[in-house]
């Protein structure tokens, strides 16, 4: 599991799927639910399998969700802000399938 | 002689993008010993970077029945070479915007039938819903040709060079033409590399064709252009028609696997001299809003890469096809001015047949080189 | 949708592309000069990836950071007091070969016109594809450091696994803020120490690192953390969440287990706006990477274009800031301006920093395993290519990177092959049995990053191009 090293000191709450997290202020959304346990961001394009953060940089976009509609936004790159919602990335076979 | 190695053939043909390759395929296939000189890799250019349509729908009616005939190939092409060349078959339809755009459409199916070919079709209102259910709202209908299709550009490309090389063509990369003449009855295609001899020579050269004509005293104005791609992120299933629009260019196409392909008409920067292209992306503002009107789901579309490659324009905006006005043995097919990729099996199998037997019922006298002497 | 400032620049003497070292430290110098300079980075806030959060950093977190990290905050603190734009949550998208520049910020796209540009887009961690590298819960040890150094977090249950430098530096955090690592798995193999040792009498030159190296694995191992060298045959166990690490070391194989499996193989240029702008770019051996090829003051093959810092080629992050320093001092004399200072200091300086390179870079070279993954292993991540279809589609006649991204989608989905690039091309390069510079790499084209196609039509360019 994640853990903090130390209590923050503005907490930021907002919801990934219909979970409200709570944030510590200046996370990006990727920290922040890393540090709330969430691993699993999205379902691969191709395989449907999970996946999670994998840089944290901006570099593999494996972190990709949607911040309050917008499509393919990287969570590493994204600071959490109050209120925001977050959903898994959509997209892909099952979406396809008719979903 | 300086070079050290000279090889001989039937047929040497300059460019190794889809007009070359299938030409060379159904060349070989006649039995002719045939020789592909490309000077980067098959299918760099526009053969392997371009929208993928392939379309009879709205073409040039002098384009017309070639176009139906390599439509004819397209069918039976995975078959042939042994590759599904991402080849599916569906609708392509430009919609109308407004009643005035739906009778300039109307007025075209028209005169086709005129002419006797009846694969263009008005949709109306509804009947446009039932194949684009995404279409926005003020979409008042359009003109489909529902057998048409597309088809992963490269892959077919590549797949054509396959065959081609098990038919017997020798296809031979990363070698630039230096200059081709006559030596007797024989041409001479000189590379930095090989020498190549050959009673008769294609010259599939694209953007490049004009100045090997040129050269050879036959004045063809080709402009180089670089056709713009926009490819999105994956997107669920809305579309299965590959589309345009009537008033303003656009080409729009969803991929099986979710992608959507956005361009039509808005050039980049393309330069011959080192085979580069340059996207302008101010070019394309209209070309995205065009596809936000039209399909109001792509308005949350994300683009993850762009296309665009280099390709040859005639003034007219026809091709280049048929003999030479000048020399005997020398052939031409090029000059396909953004729309070429649908014809390529077509006019390689015409070119095969006017080269291997002298003649072709084609209709290409629209398309002789003699139009610019 | 948040427009532009309207006081922001079109047009300045200078546009550097990211703000880590080499960034900061070029165009405060260029600044100083008195050049005008405009820097384009992603980040909140300055310091790139080394740097990442320096300003926002508490005593304990600069406590178990440590002061190579802490630092970077002066070069930050110049930077903001420089006399120059700095334009946070940037990103460069498109640079035209007249040195427009197409940028997205804050959900708006505009350009900048740049006479100069220096591209300080640092490194990224060279990709380590094994069995099982995309289930969740595997990243990349850079990753366990930016939630560190970002958000103070720590993994509990985490294997390191591979080779370099940041694999020690990491563990030695872990084992500071309290989370040491499940286990240590080096993959160097055995023999590269004598391979390295040619090159120590030069790195004794930069004994601070060297010294500095054997402190961080000392104090590992001596956190009482399980460290297995020369390991092999790694593979990432679990459904689709990892549960551990499975691999052999000394002929022996291991599972551990753990929840988190951080990966790690060294980090490489990120070659991404110097390709699109088709700078010459030169396989480098030693580093077993592509780079721009440069002058001495960094100016690649493309007009006007400078790189600096680790995305020239990997030196860390003291080198980083005075190439940054070099190329804006060449920049500023060529616009007659006169130095704020010496060149030749800044080069010394530069010779003792890199002397520890080619030692580090003989012992950590990646092993052939993690260039070369067997068939069965996915190499694209985005589109889920294995090692496998690559070889096919060279035995089929594709001739390059390019022709196998066309023919499999290699590279085409949102990462654009930053992670899978350089295996692609090594898989091609190996297959084919060529030279890494005749086999090439992807060619990148623009967007450099996802573009909504909602802020291309918005797009204001700076002149009217209305067709």
């Amino acid at each position: 599991m994640a853990r903090r090293i130390e209590s923050g000191t503005t907490i930021v709450r907002f919801t990934f799927q219909d979970r409200t997290i709570e944030a510590q202020e200046g996370d990006t959304v990727a920290a922040a639910l890393t540090a709330a346990g969430v691993r699993e961001l999205r379902e691969s394009v191709v395989s449907g399998s999970p996946r999670g953060i994998f840089c944290m940089m901006g570099t593999c976009f494996d972190c990709l969700v949607e911040v309050d509609g917008r499509t393919n936004v990287q969570a590493c790159r994204t600071t959490v802000t109050e209120g925001m919602t977050v959903m898994p990335q959509k997209g892909g076979p099952a979406v396809e399938a008719g979903e | 002689m300086t070079h050290g190695t000279e090889k001989t053939a039937d047929l040497v043909i300059v460019g190794g993008g889809i007009h070359g390759c299938s030409a060379a395929m159904f060349a070989a296939q006649r039995g002719l010993d045939v020789i592909v000189v490309e000077k980067d890799t098959v299918a760099r250019h526009s053969s392997g970077v371009n929208a993928g349509g392939v379309r009879r729908l709205g073409r040039h009616f002098a384009e017309v029945p070639i176009s139906q005939k390599s439509m004819e190939i397209w069918y039976d092409l995975p078959d042939m070479v042994e590759d599904d060349c991402g080849f599916q078959v569906a609708p392509q339809i430009k919609v109308a915007e407004n009643a005035e755009e739906l009778e300039k459409l109307a007025a075209r199916a028209r005169t086709l039938r005129g002419m006797g070919f009846e694969h263009e079709v008005i949709l109306d209102h509804k009947e446009i819903r039932e194949h684009l259910p995404a279409v926005a709202d003020h979409v008042v209908g359009g003109l489909g040709s529902l057998t048409d299709g597309f088809a992963q550009p490269y892959q077919t490309t590549f797949a054509i060079s396959r065959r081609a090389r098990r038919d017997g063509a020798r296809i031979f990369e990363g070698q630039t033409v230096t200059s081709v003449r006559k030596d007797g009855a024989d041409w001479i295609v000189e590379t930095a590399e090989t020498r190549y001899r050959a009673p008769k020579v294609l010259n599939c050269a694209g953007a490049w064709a004009g100045k090997l004509a040129g050269s050879l005293g036959e004045h063809a104005p080709v402009e180089a252009v670089a056709p713009m791609m926009l490819v999105t992120a994956r997107l669920p299933h809305f579309c299965d028609a590959v589309v345009g629009a009537t008033g303003r260019p656009l080409s729009f196409k969803q991929m099986p696997n979710g992608t959507v392909v956005i361009g039509g008409g808005r050039r980049g920067r393309a330069d011959t001299s080192d085979d580069l292209s340059e996207m302008l992306f101010p070019e394309l503002r209209l070309t995205a809003e065009t596809a936000m009107d039209l399909f109001p789901i792509m308005r949350g579309a994300t683009i993850v890469r762009s296309w665009s490659g280099v390709e040859g324009r005639m003034p007219d905006d026809i091709p280049v096809i048929g003999m030479s006005g000048k020399h005997e043995g020398l052939y031409h097919a090029f000059g396909f001015s953004m729309h070429g990729f649908q014809m390529g099996p077509g006019v390689g199998s015409l070119m095969a047949e006017l080269i291997a037997t002298g003649a072709t019922q084609a209709p290409i006298a629209p398309f002789s080189i003699t139009r610019f002497a | 949708m948040t427009m532009m400032d309207s006081n922001t620049p079109h047009a300045c003497d200078l546009a550097v592309i990211g703000a880590g070292p080499a960034g900061m430290a070029a165009a405060v110098t260029a600044s100083k000069a008195g050049l005008s300079v405009v820097v384009l980075d992603e980040g909140e806030a300055p310091g790139g990836q080394i740097y990442r959060d320096i300003e926002r950093t508490t005593p304990r977190r600069s406590a178990v950071l440590g002061e190579d990290y802490v630092a970077g905050g002066a070069l930050a603190k110049a930077l903001r007091e420089a006399d120059l734009t700095y334009l946070p949550r940037s990103t460069v998208w498109n640079i035209s070969t007249e040195r427009l520049i197409d940028f997205s910020r804050d959900g708006g796209s505009s350009q900048l016109q740049a006479n100069y540009i220096l591209v300080a887009t640092g490194a990224v961690e060279r990709p380590c594809p094994i069995p099982g590298w995309t289930k969740t819960g595997v990243t990349t040890v850079g990753a366990l450091q930016i939630l560190l150094k970002s958000a103070g977090i720590v993994e509990e249950s985490a294997v390191l696994a591979g080779s370099g430098p940041l694999l020690w530096l990491v563990a030695k955090q872990m084992v500071d803020a309290g989370a040491p690592p499940v286990a240590v798995v080096e993959t160097t193999p055995a023999g590269r120490m004598q391979a390295a040792l040619p090159h120590l009498f030069g790195a004794l030159k930069g004994h601070r690192y060297l010294s500095k190296g054997l402190k961080l694995l000392r104090a590992v191992k001596a956190a009482g953390v399980p460290v297995y060298s020369a390991a092999t045959d790694l593979e990432v166990t679990g459904e689709t969440a990892a549960t551990g690490l499975r691999f052999t070391s000394k002929g022996k194989q291991h599972l551990v287990s753990a929840n988190h499996i951080a990966l790690h193989q060294g980090v490489v240029p990120n070659q991404q706006v110097t390709r699109m702008l088709r700078c010459e770019h030169r396989w480098d051996a030693s580093q077993a990477c592509f780079r721009p090829v440069t002058d001495a003051r960094g100016l690649t093959s493309f007009e006007n274009v400078y790189t600096a810092g680790d995305g020239a080629g990997i030196m860390g992050a003291v080198s980083a800031a005075l190439q940054g320093r070099l190329a804006a001092l060449d920049i500023a004399t060529k616009l007659g301006k006169s130095a704020p200072e010496r060149a030749d200091r800044l080069e010394a300086a530069l010779a003792r920093d890199g002397a520890v390179r080619p030692f580090l870079e003989a012992l950590y070279a990646p092993a052939t395993a993690f260039v070369l993954p067997a068939d069965g292993v996915t190499v694209c991540r985005c589109e889920e290519i294995t090692a496998g279809a690559i070889r096919e589609a060279v035995d089929l006649g594709a001739p390059g990177p390019n022709q196998v991204k066309s023919f499999l989608r290699t590279g085409m989905g949102p990462c654009q092959g930053r992670v899978c690039g350089l295996v692609v091309a090594s898989i091609i390069n190996e297959r084919r049995k060529t030279q890494m510079d005749e086999t090439g790499y992807f060619r990148i084209r623009p967007p450099l990053k996802p573009l909504q196609l909602s802020e291309l039509a918005n797009f204001k360019p700076l002149e009217k191009l209305e067709p």
